[in-house]
């Protein structure tokens, strides 16, 4: 801990502390992952002042009000859909519920943009769904009936909402199994019904949690670049990936990304003032639990009913789809090298990037751990800040960077030994694992952090005075110990970056693809062949961390939330 | 240093730690000799974890030397670490590693020592603590006595210079606490070990210690043996740590202090006509149904088996006088007659 020097004047630090070395090493990666956004404020200051007029009458505005509405409207949705679906299990007592509790977390494992993909294909005005409608309303011509078209802001808004709202549902849920018994109870010897707490109590209490579920989801809006592109809405998200892929105008995406990160400051300030709240709420834990309120066998299957629908709208339609349309696929043409060769890349770059990305997370977290105080705790703030920033600002800041050391390298080597080493990093990968660690960082440093923080500190001194330094605490004491919230925290960072679309698309290496680019790519031109392929195996990894974040809640109050430590820090 | 550093286990100069605005330890020197057991009792908050945190060296010290046996381990430019200091430590949670069973929590001590040597010393120490039968089990499955003798084998089995104990008993239940301590300290003693002993009870501080420390607000109030800080407190505040005493307000001349229920003398700095505080011990007020200096109503009797708690009131007296007496009074006295045994009271 710093004391300020001016209490006493005798006071001596020039005495070695232990954990220097983690602290300046976490210092180093705050650094690294701040200079990407460095970078991208400063390139987009330097852009003349004729682009600025440019971006301001033209492509602003509109994605702008976009974005925004895009916003409202999947804030609403998720709000609502994921709010109600906690109330429903953690109030009502229906055949089903333990089921429906963690289904409705499946949803997490399609990204945004493969529900985009898969619902325009199977909502297309002349695909399967589409048809049957007509065939059984008699009409057999798409001119003569079809729904709204999916690729609107509506269905868009709709789509993201379906797989975005567990981001509300998860803090809203453990939030109403941890908070409100006691004054449920007391509500209701208050003169409060059943039905009227969740307005009056549940509801008002719960306002922190939701507020970080939707500052969450309006992040992963933000990140999408996909799924808004399928389905013709542009958000500036989509502005900057095309200003830069087709227009080459690095100074314009990093005017869009400078005001896109403004939108982000406003998210977290949001997320950061809830928190607050909720951590001031947290103090009747260990409160009762709300006792369930058993239902009629009717009443219970229509609650079934409607806590299922968002799962078979996330979930179940697209998986069934990409698991009919990639067997189809796979019957028709079987396994082509190119796939194969995609999910090498693909786990590659994971595999990189989540090494990477843990081993960091520990350094960061650990130095937290070592040396608590203001230094190391800011240190950690930093250096998860990528997290907040979308996939697009954060490619284009790594590109910025990684562009520039490439030109340095090259001139050095050119002028020393006269050969060109041409682009080094952006044409190694490396940038994509660069960019991937500035994203995920604060996945692996919180979940380690959130582990390491449940060791109680007279472990430390119990091994510093049996003998143990330092780094022997950490191998003996610390690493044994918080494995499992490393494990989760390495699981969930390779899950994002096997479904990481917008730092890929930019900055993946020429030539090569990996399932997400593969997808992208096809539903981009419009053809549907083996993107099918790929998406599943996305959606089968990232079923992965549900899994594990079903389990983490299922025990109910002992468990540390481990996994959602990691998703939602 | 002179030649009486042989005998010390540690040595204390002038120790200062602070946080934030407030002085947690202030200017602290102690000394204290092998084989000594001291307990550092104080309110919460006074600094007496602080202090023994910083001699562990898992906290560090603002300014001020610290000697373990004749080696610097805290000065200006100086500072070992806790794992080079041969200290053991007692924790208040145990804190023993969940994920060692008992054996190796033990062995985690050890693990510089040759195998066969830990191997002995392990052996050693498991039978003197007379824990053989719960050295394969993990720490949750140990009740919180049997966690506590773990924790204090694991501590031991290095042959610690000195044993720091933060509030090892605290977490016992009544009878067991008292169990534990008891062998604890035996044992502490059969090993000629030095040890301070960290509490906030006052009972336990002056049944445990060879020597009681007594704290305030960062800095000692007073030093000595139990029987000094009990029977010859050298302030109030002293005084009223260890005794709830009854306090009377006097007025002070010419070596007598005159007040209410009498004169008393007492030779005292002050100038004459200031106002001074008797303090009386519940135990040396005399209460008979007929006999004594002073009449007395009786407002609340609680009988405790050997003694009886009294609550009397007393004409002049704005607060009610605690009594503990040996003697049966009459059942539905009220009224009894008292008397203080003037050479047991104190002045402040």
């Amino acid at each position: 801990m710093d004391q300020p020097a001016s209490i006493s004047p005798k006071i001596d630090r020039s005495a070695k502390r232990p954990g220097s070395g983690w602290l300046t090493f976490s210092g180093v990666i705050a650094l690294v992952v701040l200079l990407p956004i460095a970078e991208l404020l400063l390139e987009a200051v330097k852009g003349s002042s004729g682009l600025w007029g440019h971006l301001f009458s033209t492509i602003l505005p509109a994605a702008m009000t976009d974005t925004v509405i895009l916003l409202a409207g999947v804030g609403f949705v998720t709000a609502v859909i994921g709010t109600t679906t906690a109330w429903l299990v953690t109030a009502y007592d229906f055949t089903g519920r333990r089921v429906l509790e963690w289904a409705l977390l499946l949803p997490l494992a399609v990204p945004t943009y493969i529900i985009a993909y898969a619902y325009l294909d199977m909502l297309h005005p002349i695909g399967s769904v589409q048809g049957a409608i007509r065939w059984m309303l008699g009409y057999d011509s798409p001119r003569q009936f079809r729904l709204p078209d999916i690729r609107s802001m509506t269905g868009c808004i709709l789509l993201l909402g379906f797989v975005l709202y567990p981001y509300v549902y998860i803090p809203t849920r453990a939030m109403f199994l941890t908070q409100s018994a006691n004054l449920i109870d007391a509500a209701r010897t208050l003169g409060v019904s059943r039905r009227a707490v969740f307005w009056r109590v549940a509801l008002p209490l719960a306002r922190p949690a939701v507020a970080v579920g939707i500052s969450l989801a309006l992040m992963e809006t933000l990140n999408d670049v996909g799924a808004a592109e399928f389905l013709g809405v542009r958000t500036m998200t989509v502005s900057i990936y095309t200003t830069w892929i087709t227009r080459s105008d690095l100074p314009g995406a990093s005017q869009i990304a400078l005001a896109l990160l403004l939108i982000v400051v406003a998210l977290v300030a949001l997320e950061r003032w809830a928190r607050r709240r909720q951590r001031y709420a947290s103090d009747a834990r260990r409160s009762p639990q709300l006792v369930l309120q058993r239902v009629p066998a009717w009443k219970g299957a229509l609650l079934l009913c409607a806590g299922a629908l968002p799962v078979l709208l996330g979930f179940g339609a697209p998986a069934v789809y990409l698991v009919t349309e990639a067997w189809k696929r796979y019957q028709f043409a079987g396994l082509s090298p190119r796939i194969l060769s995609e999910a090498v890349s693909t786990v590659t770059i994971a595999t990189i990037a989540t090494v990477a990305t843990v081993g960091f997370g520990l350094v960061v977290a650990y130095a937290t751990r070592v040396r608590p105080g203001a230094k190391s705790s800011w240190l950690l703030r930093f250096s998860t800040l990528g997290y907040a920033a979308p996939g697009t600002v954060v490619a284009i800041g790594v590109l910025i960077v990684l562009a520039g050391l490439d030109r340095f390298i090259d001139r050095s080597a050119t002028a020393w030994f006269g050969i060109s080493t041409g682009l080094l990093f952006i044409g190694s990968g490396a940038a994509v694992v660069y960019a991937l660690v500035v994203r995920f960082l604060a996945i692996s440093a919180g979940g380690i952090e959130a582990g390491l923080s449940r060791i109680p500190g007279s472990l430390d001194q119990a091994s510093r005075t049996l003998g143990q330094s330092t780094s022997g605490t950490f191998w003996h004491v610390h690493l044994p110990l918080s494995k499992a919230a490393i494990s989760a925290a390495a699981l969930l960072v390779f899950v994002d970056c096997v479904k990481e679309l917008p730092a890929t698309l930019l900055l993946r290496p020429l030539n090569v693809e990996t399932f997400a680019t593969h997808l992208y790519g096809e539903a981009a031109r419009g053809t549907y062949e083996e993107a099918s392929i790929a998406a599943l195996a996305i959606v089968a990894i990232s079923i992965l961390p549900v899994i594990l974040l079903s389990r983490v809640g299922r025990s109910r109050a002992s468990q540390p939330a481990i996994g959602s430590a990691g998703v939602l820090s | 240093m002179s030649q009486n550093c042989e005998e010390l286990a540690l040595r204390l100069q002038d120790v200062s730690r602070s946080f934030q605005d407030t002085l947690a330890v202030s200017g602290i020197s102690l000394d204290i000799r092998r084989g000594e057991v001291v307990s550092l009792v104080g309110h919460s908050g006074c600094g007496k974890s602080t202090l023994l945190r910083i001699v562990a060296g898992v906290e560090t010290a603002d300014s001020g030397r610290i000697f373990l046996g004749d080696r610097q381990v805290n000065g200006p430019r100086t500072f070992v670490e806790p794992e080079a200091r041969n200290i053991g430590f007692v924790f208040q949670d145990y804190a023993l590693f969940p994920h060692l069973t008992a054996r190796d929590n033990i062995f985690f001590g050890l693990k510089r020592l040759p195998r066969q040597e830990a191997e002995a010393r392990f052996a050693e120490v498991v039978e003197r603590v007379g824990i053989q039968h719960l050295i394969h089990r993990f720490p949750h499955t140990l009740s919180g006595g049997e966690q506590q003798r773990v924790a204090l084998a694991r501590a031991l089995a290095p042959r610690p210079a000195i044993v720091l104990m933060d509030e090892p008993f605290s977490n016992l239940d009544q009878g067991l606490r008292e169990r534990v301590r008891t062998e604890t300290l035996a044992l502490l003693k059969s090993l000629d070990t030095t040890a301070i002993m960290v509490t906030h009870d006052p009972q336990e501080a002056l049944s445990a210690g060879d020597r009681v420390v007594l704290m305030r607000s960062g800095r000692i109030v007073q030093e000595g043996s139990a029987y000094d800080l009990h029977d010859r407190p050298n302030s109030a505040y002293a005084a009223e740590f260890f005794c709830a005493f009854n306090k009377v307000p006097g007025v002070y001349r010419d070596g007598r202090l005159t007040t209410a229920i009498g004169t008393f003398s007492q030779q005292l700095d002050l100038r004459p006509d200031s106002a001074a505080t008797l303090f009386i011990r519940p135990q040396s007020i005399a209460v008979s149904p007929d006999d004594g200096d002073l009449p007395a109503r009786v407002e609340q009797r609680i009988f405790h088996g050997e003694i009886e708690q009294l609550v009397l009131r007393v004409q002049g007296l704005e607060a009610p006088l605690k009594v503990r007496t040996m003697e049966r009074l009459p059942d539905g006295v009220s009224d009894v007659r008292i008397s203080v045994q003037p050479d047991r009271v104190l002045t402040f």
